[in-house]
């Protein structure tokens, strides 16, 4: 059977070559991992198995639960000062994955142009590209902590763009931005009218300052789609369940598709997300905690052994500058040798070239024995 | 965080954690850290560093009993002095004063029942104010001080992923 054109013209992953040389080895620490290391939380876990005790494994409403629904809007008025109308701006999915594809497919017309803020999750480019738009990256770079300006906009040419996906804190590179910091990026999508699309799924994964949303910026709550989910910070990636905030037109738009072709986010999940959002702000604030401990180690670490790496203040990634030319070869050599595992930056596109990303989601007894093996290689 | 909290954090975890390395988890130097567990343990706020054991696998298994008091005070005597009398008892592993049906919980162990029994019934139910005594002996452990017994579960996560 021939695969679509549009289909055939995306590459696989650049993920997907490091998993299978990882795969085919023993005694392996992977710090190539994009998910959490702990489990969910218990008491959302239990709310997921009394649910399935009680019977609850049919459709839900499109959109999602209404309790769910109410205790979204409830705390993203809490936390980020974000109001949403929960029964016509909110939208439950199958992970932020959905609700980023949604965005792409319910937004983005045939030709539209769509800036990517690069090094950038895997995910965005072939999004736009299914959805038949036109992606137009946008570099940021190392010296200004991989934070996005004005200047690296207009730069790529993006005032033309139509649409503007980001991501903070981020993946690959773990950086960051204030509020002060999002405010010249604010002006340039209303100067351009540019939509906005905000990937803020690490939300609750920020160390050095509070996590602040576009959307809560003078004019930028009706231009943008926000995206959060529990998978991150609840550690409950397998449960894939995410949510997009977003004005009315939007959400329904995205909808449309949405209960067409998912019906609803999964039952059991919504049942957990719930529990999770009720009662596990503390197994967040320690899983946090955890994650900036070995930020901190990390970054230490790599100070000490001469890898240079700008200070990463989210998410679970440290992006360090990759000693050799080909950050490939390096991260094959490394795999190869010692048994760690690392991804390459320019998985995450062009920008991350000459990089490499280092994730921290895995224990301190493994993380430091990982390190000692990097130490040594590079000695 | 204040760096006190960080370093008990890092400590509460793993008491052997060298100073270095909790110095590069908290973002600190080592002296620093050093400074302050010395500082911690000057007030007390530290008292002690023990080693979290699955008695299962121990050659000679002490037994251990959950033990409730009940008490009657009187105008010379409270709640202090008689926890102060019994906690001095090496048997004693841990004693708290609790809400509820009885007034304290008492952690015990010894080498056998019969040592628990005798230790109950020859010292501390004789204590004029102690009422009556319930001695529950535990059987299993599956969680000490926060660390689970069982065998753990292996990270199933890919090994790579976006
Ligand atoms: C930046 C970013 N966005 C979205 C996702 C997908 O999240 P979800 O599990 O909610 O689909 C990930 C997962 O790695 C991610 O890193």
């Amino acid at each position: 059977m021939k695969p679509a054109d549009r289909v055939d013209a995306v590459p696989p992953s650049g993920i997907r070559r490091f998993f299978e040389l990882a795969a085919e080895m023993d005694d392996v620490i992977s710090l190539g991992v994009g998910e959490p290391d702990f489990a969910a939380p218990w008491a959302a876990r239990d709310a997921a198995i009394t649910s399935l005790e009680r019977g609850r494994t049919s459709y839900t409403m499109n959109r999602g639960r209404s309790d769910l629904r109410a205790a979204i809007a409830e705390r993203m008025a809490d936390r980020y000062d974000l109001e949403y109308d929960p029964e016509t701006e909110l939208l439950v999915t199958a992970g932020a994955s959905e609700g980023i594809d949604l965005a792409f497919r319910a937004l983005v017309d045939p030709g539209d142009t769509v800036a990517v803020v690069q090094p950038s999750y895997v995910s965005y480019v072939p999004g736009v590209l299914f959805a038949g738009g036109e992606v137009l990256p946008v570099p940021t770079r190392e010296e200004e902590a991989f934070k996005l300006t004005s200047e690296r906009l207009a730069e790529a040419g993006a005032g033309d763009a139509d649409v503007l996906v980001f991501c903070y804190p981020n993946n690959p590179t773990g950086a960051t931005m204030t509020g002060d910091e999002l405010q010249e990026v604010a002006a340039f999508a209303r100067e351009h009218d540019l939509t906005v699309l905000s990937d803020e799924i690490y939300a609750a994964l920020s160390y050095e300052h509070e996590h602040t949303s576009i959307a809560t910026l003078p004019g930028m709550r009706e231009r943008t789609v926000v995206f959060n989910g529990f998978s991150k910070a609840y550690a409950m990636t397998g449960l894939r369940l995410g949510y997009a905030l977003a004005p009315p037109e939007a959400i329904t738009a995205m909808n449309r598709i949405h209960q067409y072709m998912m019906l609803s986010a999964p039952t059991t999940a919504q049942h957990a997300g719930l529990e999770a959002l009720s009662s596990c702000d503390g197994a967040v604030a320690e899983m946090r905690d955890q994650y900036d401990r070995r930020r901190n180690l990390v970054l230490s670490r790599f100070e000490e052994m001469g890898l240079d790496c700008f200070r990463a203040s989210g998410a679970f990634y440290a992006f360090p500058s990759c000693p050799w030319d080909d950050a490939g070869e390096f991260a094959e050599a490394l795999l190869e040798e010692t048994g760690v595992a690392v991804v390459p930056g320019t998985a995450f596109g062009d920008a991350g070239e000459g990089h490499l990303r280092v994730s921290y989601a895995t224990g301190i007894d493994d993380l430091t024995e990982a390190l000692d093996r990097v130490e040594r290689f590079l000695a | 965080m204040s760096s006190r909290d960080a370093v008990l954090g890092v400590l509460r975890e793993n008491a052997r954690a060298s100073s270095e390395d909790i110095a590069r988890q908290t973002d600190s130097d080592p002296e620093t850290v050093e400074a302050i567990i010395d500082e911690l343990e000057a007030a007390g706020v530290v008292r002690g560093y023990q080693a979290v054991i699955d008695r299962d696998q121990l050659e000679s298994q002490p037994v251990r009993a959950t033990v409730e008091l009940n008490v009657t005070l009187d105008r010379e005597t409270g709640y202090d002095d008689i926890a102060e009398r019994i906690a001095r008892f090496p048997q004693v592993k841990s004693l708290y004063l609790v809400s509820g049906d009885f007034d304290f919980m008492m952690e015990v162990e010894d080498e056998s029942m019969q040592e628990v029994s005798a230790f109950i019934s020859d010292k501390v139910a004789p204590v004029p104010e102690i009422t009556q005594t319930v001695t529950h002996y535990v059987m299993d452990s599956y969680k000490e001080q926060g660390i689970e017994m069982g065998d753990g579960d292996e990270d199933d996560r890919l090994s790579v992923s976006p």
